[in-house]
């Protein structure tokens, strides 16, 4: 609408400039934005609790009361410490108790959301740049490069992300030798559940696309001669970047939900480095012995990193969403 | 109708190809299926002799050809690790997998559909407001820790359900059944409702949102404007239009609670071809890996096809090029 | 004097919002007797589709009617309770959409909608309301209406599906249409057939017509009475041929300017310059002013009062400034 008036009245020049889409950044952190995340206390106690995580996680080597893979420091006589008592043998003190291995649970959590932020947020992203590329290509593109993704696209939305995963996993564990697994094991995480999570992106950015090309400022930049590549990133993709951060939220609650289901079914991360998901599993085995506290905390973190993550991702949406303001 | 039908299985066909070539490359390429086989001890020149009688050393369109061929008969070769054939083996497992599935869906798309409309309805409610905040943790929650947390307060504390496996099994044919006994029902309702509650959450999501969406169209505004009771308009005109987009989604929602199982299955012992897979890719059991994938992929194939099938009865709009008037 | 159909008395609908209440509707009061059909003109955003659906009490939360009255047949139906309000939608004021493609539902034959309304408020059978529904069908002037009733709506062209909303709104006699932009989403080649139908039935049925509207040559053809809304007031209000002749409003007269005539100077129409206000800056004064030529100091500071200027018209506008006894309305209250 706006693009309509502006391609009668401003010189082809000034339309390069993205008038309107500078416009749209400066009110992505205009006050409405932030009105509503001041009004919402759930999602500022989620945005606390989420940031609070995020800086355990970074922070685990320094502030994590021991390291729970320094051998030095174990010692296995402390196993089964409960919670809030001193080990039997050591005078460590173990706030959240200790695990079968005498390693203290608090530490290992902070260890463990570390492998799980590194894993979800990697993932995410690798999610993101694929489809926000494969997106932008088949939206400006159209035709049979179009047709082609987006078929892609269906057969990868219809199959669960977890079948994807595990199916990719399966593959890498075919093709890389056993030697060097372990090492790799992260790695081949983060592509699988990137790989599985792309195609909403890829989706969105591509209706976005499509919908901005046919505007006129896109036409007098096409009919300028600007390279494609430009247009795209200047003008396009500012636009579409509102969803793409709803969605990139989301996905990376469900990528640490990912994470944490595939190193429970034991095709994650190796116990070395446990993630959330890892603890969870090694719990599991106690819980109905009695030592609740294995499994109970590590599962606890990873439930308020998930809804945390997930509370802001559905802030964002109803905040970014323009119909329901 | 006869021509929608044909289209749509012929595109059905097109996927279920594409799935193959992926099944393929998986089965030819992922490890090397000989060494898979046999022992180390084996002489290269034995290897040579299987290799030629496998046709692994055909060309790879042939092979290829070869793969389908087998695979539209069912035939997906030898387990790796159970030395048995894969189809027999996903067969004897099929039952215990289709029955949790259908449980599950049936929770899910009952109480999603309950509870999308009654928080559509009453949007400003403290129940519905409950009701949200709960759907948004059962998002967050993992499946398995829900799983976890279920045989922990009913099976371990309370002791009123069994923690693992389907109980007593009734053989029907080839068909081994669960429903027959009560030891068979009691085993199948903490897996069934770990396996519902992600689906239920989304449906329910799902089915609020568009009814919200239906409620503010103008045929709704024009239907209060003539005077309709709230019951006709919200259960007859409004629910019937929400029901169309719903119908697509929820149907491959509930096809995926098929893959879903996996996880589910393995948190309860479930002998289902979910566990089965789990295993397989543990110990990279590709034949197996490879019927999985081709036959979640049919499930989904036949899903598709009913849900099109479903919209075309449901939505008059879409018989426009079969039998306009009537 | 007969008593009148509907009295709107000092109607204000309001939406809180989180920068401050907008006022839609501020302050309207107006007729409108059996029978007859009073034109409601203005720009978008004037407040007058807002006019209807607060009669009808379908404002779309978070609006509400913040103050007034409205009367049908001598019953205050504003602060009915829903059930006792549903019974009047429908049965005593039929209302009728603006875009025929959107106000039927597209899952149902068109049978099985007029069936529902009519059993809705009439006690016949299903045989008898169908073919009541026939009738209906045949009446607004659908071609093989017995066969065509068992079609969807996406069957059926824009100026037919009208024609099907009007049975609707009619289907159980209302007294009073209130007709929303009934032609503003059709094409111009159909437009007058609609009003024609809509006019015709209605003069059959003696039913009166608030025909809502921003064509002021609908309005010229069409109604008996005219009332011009400017920023969510009425500006002005009388038979229309008065307010066609000699427009007392300046934006009234401006509007005029704006309808073609046949003889007259075609090579401009006038216009208005500038552009309606948004509700969140009404300006100080008559929302007008900015835009007026006959602008004076008062018009910036203070809201002018109806005043009656003849019989049957009133106008709200300082350069007709009250008399004493003249205010039309005795309840004021200041623009704040």
């Amino acid at each position: 609408m706006e693009n309509r008036t502006l391609f009668k009245d401003v010189p082809a020049e000034d339309l390069i400039v993205p008038v309107r889409v500078q416009g749209r950044l400066a009110r992505a952190l205009d006050s409405d934005i932030f009105y509503s995340w001041r009004t919402s206390p759930v999602t500022v106690v989620a945005t606390l609790v989420a940031l609070a995580l995020i800086l355990m996680a970074l922070f685990a080597p320094l502030i994590a009361p021991y390291d729970p893979f320094n051998p030095a420091s174990l010692n296995l006589m402390d196993g089964f410490t409960p919670p809030a008592s001193t080990g039997a043998f050591t005078d460590n003190y173990f706030l959240m108790g200790a695990d079968n291995q005498g390693r203290d649970v608090l530490s290992t959590i902070m260890y463990g959301s570390r492998v799980s932020l590194f894993v979800g947020i990697l993932a995410t992203l690798f999610a993101m740049t694929l489809g926000v590329s494969l997106g932008l290509i088949a939206g400006y593109n159209g035709g049979t490069i179009d047709a082609v993704i987006m078929r892609i696209t269906d057969v990868q939305l219809s199959f669960p992300a977890i079948l994807i995963a595990l199916l990719i996993f399966g593959i890498a564990r075919g093709l890389i030798p056993p030697s060097q697994q372990e090492s790799m094991a992260v790695w081949v995480l983060i592509l699988a559940i990137g790989l599985s999570n792309w195609a909403q992106f890829a989706r969105t950015v591509r209706g976005a696309t499509m919908v901005e090309r046919q505007k006129d400022y896109v036409s007098a930049a096409r009919i300028m001669g600007v390279h494609p590549i430009l247009i795209l990133l200047r003008h396009v993709l500012p636009n579409v970047l509102g969803p793409v951060l709803v969605i990139g939220t989301i996905s990376l609650a469900l990528a640490i939900i990912e994470e944490a289901t595939l190193s429970f079914l034991g095709v994650g991360v190796p116990p070395t480095q446990p993630s959330l998901g890892t603890l969870i599993r090694i719990g599991q085995q106690f819980l109905f012995s009695g030592e609740w506290w294995i499994l109970f905390f590590p599962a606890v973190t990873l439930i308020a990193l998930a809804l945390s993550v997930n509370l802001l991702g559905d802030w964002l949406r109803d905040a970014l969403n323009p119909k329901l303001r | 109708m006869l021509a929608f039908i044909i289209r749509r299985l012929a595109q059905s066909v097109v996927v279920m190809l594409f799935v193959a070539l992926i099944a393929f490359i998986v089965f030819r390429y992922v490890g090397d299926p000989i060494a898979s086989m046999v022992g180390v001890d084996t002489r290269l020149e034995d290897q040579e002799i299987m290799r030629e009688r496998l046709g692994l050393n055909d060309s790879v369109f042939v092979q290829f050809f070869r793969f389908i061929g087998n695979a539209a008969q069912g035939e997906f070769g030898i387990s790796y690790r159970l030395q048995q054939p894969v189809t027999e083996l996903i067969l004897s497992r099929l039952p215990a997998t289709i029955e949790l599935a259908v449980v599950s869906a049936t929770i899910a798309l009952v109480f999603g559909v309950i509870f999308g409309v009654y928080t559509a309805l009453r949007p400003k409610a403290w129940s519905s407001a409950g009701i949200m905040a709960l759907s948004l943790v059962g998002v967050s929650l993992p499946t398995f820790l829900i799983g976890i947390g279920l045989i922990y307060i009913f099976a371990v504390e309370l002791g009123w359900l069994p923690s693992f496996g389907r109980g007593e099994v009734v053989d029907l044919g080839w068909w081994r059944t669960g429903f027959l006994t009560e030891s068979g029902l009691k085993s199948l309702i903490l897996p069934a409702i770990t396996l519902s509650l992600f689906q239920l959450t989304l449906i329910m999501r799902l089915v609020r949102a568009e009814m919200l969406e239906v409620l503010r169209t103008e045929y709704i505004r024009f239907a209060k404007a003539r005077g309709l009771t709230q019951r006709a308009i919200n259960f007859g005109h409004a629910l019937k239009n929400t029901m169309v987009p719903v119908i697509t989604i929820t149907g491959l929602q509930l096809g995926s609670v098929i893959a879903f199982a996996i996880v589910t299955e393995t948190v309860f012992q479930w002998p289902g071809v979910g566990s089965l897979f789990i295993v397989s890719v543990q110990v990279v059991d590709v034949p197996v890996m490879a019927a999985y994938l081709m036959f979640i992929a049919l499930v989904f194939v036949l899903i598709n096809l009913v849900v099109d099938i479903l919209y075309y009865v449901v939505d008059p709009r879409l018989r426009v090029d079969g039998g306009a008037g009537k | 004097m007969t008593e009148p159909l509907l009295s709107v008395r000092n109607l204000t609908v309001e939406f809180p919002t989180r920068r401050g209440i907008l006022t839609a509707v501020q302050d309207i009061s107006f007729d409108i007797m059996p029978g007859e059909v009073l034109g409601v003109v203005g720009e978008s955003g004037a407040g007058k589709s807002m006019t209807g659906a607060a009669i009808m009490r379908l404002i779309d939360r978070p609006g509400r009617i913040a103050q007034g009255e409205v009367i049908l047949q001598g019953r205050r139906i504003d602060n009915l309770p829903d059930a006792e309000m549903r019974k009047i939608r429908g049965r005593k004021i039929g209302m009728i959409f603006q875009d025929p493609l959107t106000s039927l539902n597209p899952l149902y034959r068109i049978s099985e909608q007029l069936i529902e309304t009519i059993r809705t408020h009439l006690p016949l059978s299903e045989t008898e309301a169908c073919k009541k529904a026939v009738g209906l069908l045949d009446d607004v002037g659908i071609p093989d209406a017995s066969r065509r009733i068992d079609d969807y709506p996406h069957q059926f062209s824009g100026g037919m599906r009208q024609r099907v909303v009007i049975a609707l709104a009619l289907c159980a006699g209302p007294d009073l249409v209130i007709a929303d932009e009934p032609t503003t989403a059709l094409d111009v080649s159909v437009q007058a057939q609609i009003i024609d139908v809509m006019k015709r039935l209605c003069a059959e049925n003696g039913a009166a017509i608030m025909l809502v509207t921003h064509d002021m040559g609908v309005i010229a053809e069409t109604a008996d009475r005219v009332a011009v809304m400017y920023a969510g007031r009425i500006a002005e209000i009388g038979p229309v041929r008065d307010v066609i002749k000699d427009a007392q409003h300046p934006y009234s007269s401006g509007l005029m300017g704006a309808i073609p005539r046949l003889g007259a100077n075609l090579e401009r129409l006038t216009q208005i310059p500038g552009s309606m206000p948004r509700l969140s800056a009404i300006p100080k004064g008559c929302a007008f002013n900015p835009r007026c030529p006959h602008v004076m100091d008062k018009c910036r500071i203070d809201q002018p009062q109806a005043v009656q200027t003849a019989p049957g018209r009133r106008v709200a506008c300082w350069l007709y400034p009250p008399q004493d006894g003249t205010t039309a309305s005795a309840e004021r209250q200041s623009a704040e």
